[in-house]
């Protein structure tokens, strides 16, 4: 049995705090099938698609029948581990800071032999269950861990290199007025986050929930007006050092499209809130985080965004909504890049219409608010970059990948 | 008036003789605005974005770019805010006449009032007995209603409930009164809006802005230092920003007021 993790002492301020390193990272083409895979938390193997051989590493042809159909397919994640062996004194820097590393040879059920970084509990001649994860440099890796339950199973220290679990840690939650903001607040202590800080932008506005909220142990409500550079800037100043996973719950939804709105004020605020608010938080609270990868048990792990699935393909009837979310998106990927140094993932939910006032006249199903928070903490537990949270948006994006034209045509109704 | 007359009163006030009272707050980006239900278009908070800071953006020098609605912050309500006052000539900040920016004011105290009811309403008999005491409102005066509601901090300023805010205001009967019967210039309150916080239920709906600017007058809200104007004497110095065909503006009030 591993030993559970133990509360982090606070800093010491004569220790130089380390800096992140990150694992290799040259990755061919091909293998970027895994790194998909990975970041929405599928296990998919190559699987030739003339003679049924699935096949790893990642490879242009099929090494049984030479077949170059080689499509990446979900594949069953159980295997056995033939051997493992321990790292002591490896050349690279990242795991020389962190051996005794284990790694093992996994015999998959449905055929290959893979290289699999190991959790503390898998054993030699055991089943093991396998996933891609995302290691701290973006890549996918392979991961066996054993194939049941086990005590404290996600303090395993190579597992939580993957993941960026919330235990421990430090939560910023940037809109407390919304009811996912609130949700999360929830999720996020019950998953066992030290604090959880929560924005709220004037607080002279009452709102729903705000006693529910001041009243919850482990929960600090700060003020934070994202629109507002010095805002954004000034809550840094006091608790940007001790942001560990940030979580933007940024909700500003109004319908309409171009043609049926007058003039850009209303999409002004759309992108004050949602696009300029980003930049304002990434620009205060990122280089810190970035900086603070490799900062013990209470590392800064994660960036989460919820975005609308409709920032994938306009939904005309929140055409202008939906614009600022592809908005969103896009500087999401960039962000995704400027703290990768840090090995800090930035995470994308997106969801559907959620069950919220402003969504009042979509016809069902919605999300509800406390699925999306649950949805954080598992995206979180398992180190995911990518999440579709409830049937509209996991529709949206098959039928997206399926052919863009016609969801174009649909969406437009 | 000869020019040493205003050349005496430069003096005056470099002397200190007579006081320059700032009857502003500071246009920041926390500063409550006006709630409306949220799914009409919002007025803008204070937006300061900076430029440089002696920084690679701009070595030597520090400015930012700044946005705001024209009715965020201390500010001023020109006739063309108001429907009633649509129609009327020279009706926007950019066309009133000059020599309206700069009037004498009556300031009546309600402070006990307010202190007593959030929702109070100035009424005829309220500002009768200040006449009694002070004498009659002359034409082309403002008239400041004091309430100290500017001491407050944010969130009993804007004093929300889930039935709207709770501030004070004028009644109608007294606005209208004020408009036909004292001819004043305008109307300055320290609240967000000339008007009380539930003046939507009144008759007409929010009487200030529809007196006054049907009248071609003006509005002054969100002011401060109201405490230090005496209720007869003080010049008030408002001059909106010349927005092309704005409906008022964020501003600089100031008042002079004779310290003898």
């Amino acid at each position: 049995m591993i030993d559970p993790i133990r509360p982090p002492k606070r800093k010491n301020p004569l220790l130089r705090t380390r800096l992140p390193t990150s694992p290799p990272k040259p990755r061919s083409r091909k293998s970027h099938g895994f790194t998909r895979a990975a970041a929405e938390g599928r296990f998919m193997l190559q699987c030739c698609e003339s003679c049924g051989t699935f096949c790893y590493p990642a490879r242009e042809a099929c090494p049984s029948c030479l077949s170059f159909g080689l499509a990446f397919v979900d594949a069953p994640r159980r295997g056995t581990l033939l051997a493992e062996t321990t790292g002591r004194v490896p050349s690279d820097v990242y795991f020389r800071e962190r051996t005794p590393w284990r790694v093992g040879l996994v015999k998959m059920d449905c055929g290959p032999t893979v290289v699999a970084h190991l959790h503390a509990e898998c054993a030699e001649g055991a089943p093991v269950r396998m996933s891609f994860q995302l290691d701290k440099g973006g890549q996918a890796v392979a991961f066996a861990r054993p194939e049941g339950e086990t005590p404290n199973m996600a303090d395993d220290k190579q597992w939580r290199e993957m993941t960026a679990d919330p235990k421990f840690r430090r939560v910023l939650v940037t809109n407390g007025r919304s009811m996912i903001g609130q949700e999360a607040v929830t999720a996020l202590k019950v998953a066992g986050a030290k604090t959880v800080f929560v924005g709220v932008a004037e607080p002279w506005r009452p709102f729903a929930g705000e006693k529910l909220l001041r009243g919850q142990d482990g929960v600090e409500i700060v003020p934070l007006d994202v629109a507002d550079e010095k805002s954004a800037a000034d809550l840094a100043a006091d608790i940007g050092g001790k942001v560990d996973i940030l979580v933007n719950t940024t909700e500003y939804v109004r319908s309409g499209g171009l043609l049926d709105r007058k003039g850009t004020s209303i999409a002004r605020d759309e992108i004050d809130q949602a696009y300029l608010g980003f930049i304002n938080l990434a620009q205060a609270f990122g280089p810190a985080m970035r900086m603070r990868g490799a900062d013990g048990i209470n590392n800064s792990v994660a960036w989460v965004n919820i975005l609308s699935v409709y920032s994938l393909a306009s939904w005309p009837a929140f055409g202008a909504y939906s614009a600022s979310q592809a908005a969103c998106l896009s500087l999401s990927h960039c962000l995704r890049a400027e703290l990768r140094p840090g090995g800090v993932k930035v995470v994308n939910l997106f969801t559907g219409p959620v069950d919220t006032e402003w969504f009042q006249t979509v016809p069902p199903p919605k999300v509800a608010p406390r699925a999306v928070a649950q949805a954080i903490v598992s995206a979180l537990r398992n180190g995911l970059e990518e999440m579709y949270v409830g049937d509209v948006a996991e529709e949206i994006r098959q039928r997206l990948a399926a052919n863009p034209k016609a969801l174009e045509r649909e969406l437009d109704r | 008036m000869d020019s040493s007359s205003l050349l005496e009163l430069a003096g005056a006030i470099s002397s200190g003789e007579v006081r320059v009272i700032d009857l502003t707050f500071t246009l920041s980006p926390d500063f409550p605005v006006i709630v409306l239900p949220p799914e009409l278009a919002q007025a803008a908070p204070v937006r300061i974005q900076e430029v440089s800071r002696y920084d690679a953006r701009g070595p030597a020098w520090y400015w930012n770019n700044v946005s705001f609605c024209e009715h965020t912050g201390t500010h001023f309500d020109a006739p063309i805010h108001w429907y009633t006052g649509k129609n009327l000539a020279n009706n926007s900040v950019d066309t009133m006449p000059t020599r309206d920016m700069v009037a004498p004011a009556c300031v009546i105290d309600c402070s006990a009032e307010a202190a007593q009811d959030a929702d109070f309403l100035l009424t005829v008999p309220h500002v009768e007995a200040w006449e009694a005491r002070h004498g009659r409102i002359p034409e082309r005066h403002w008239v400041l209603l004091r309430t100290d509601w500017s001491k407050k901090g944010w969130r009993d300023y804007s004093n929300l409930g889930d039935d709207g805010a709770h501030t004070p205001g004028p009644s109608p009967a007294v606005m209208k009164w004020l408009v036909e019967e004292r001819g004043i210039i305008g109307f300055g309150t320290e609240t967000i809006g000339t008007d009380a916080g539930q003046a939507g239920h009144l008759d007409p709906p929010y009487p200030a802005h529809h007196f006054l600017h049907g009248a071609g007058r003006y509005g002054l809200q969100c002011l401060c230092n109201l405490d230090q104007l005496p209720a007869t004497g003080a010049i008030v110095i408002a001059t909106p920003l010349k927005i092309q065909n704005g409906s008022g503006s964020p501003l600089r009030v100031i008042a002079l007021v004779s310290s003898t």
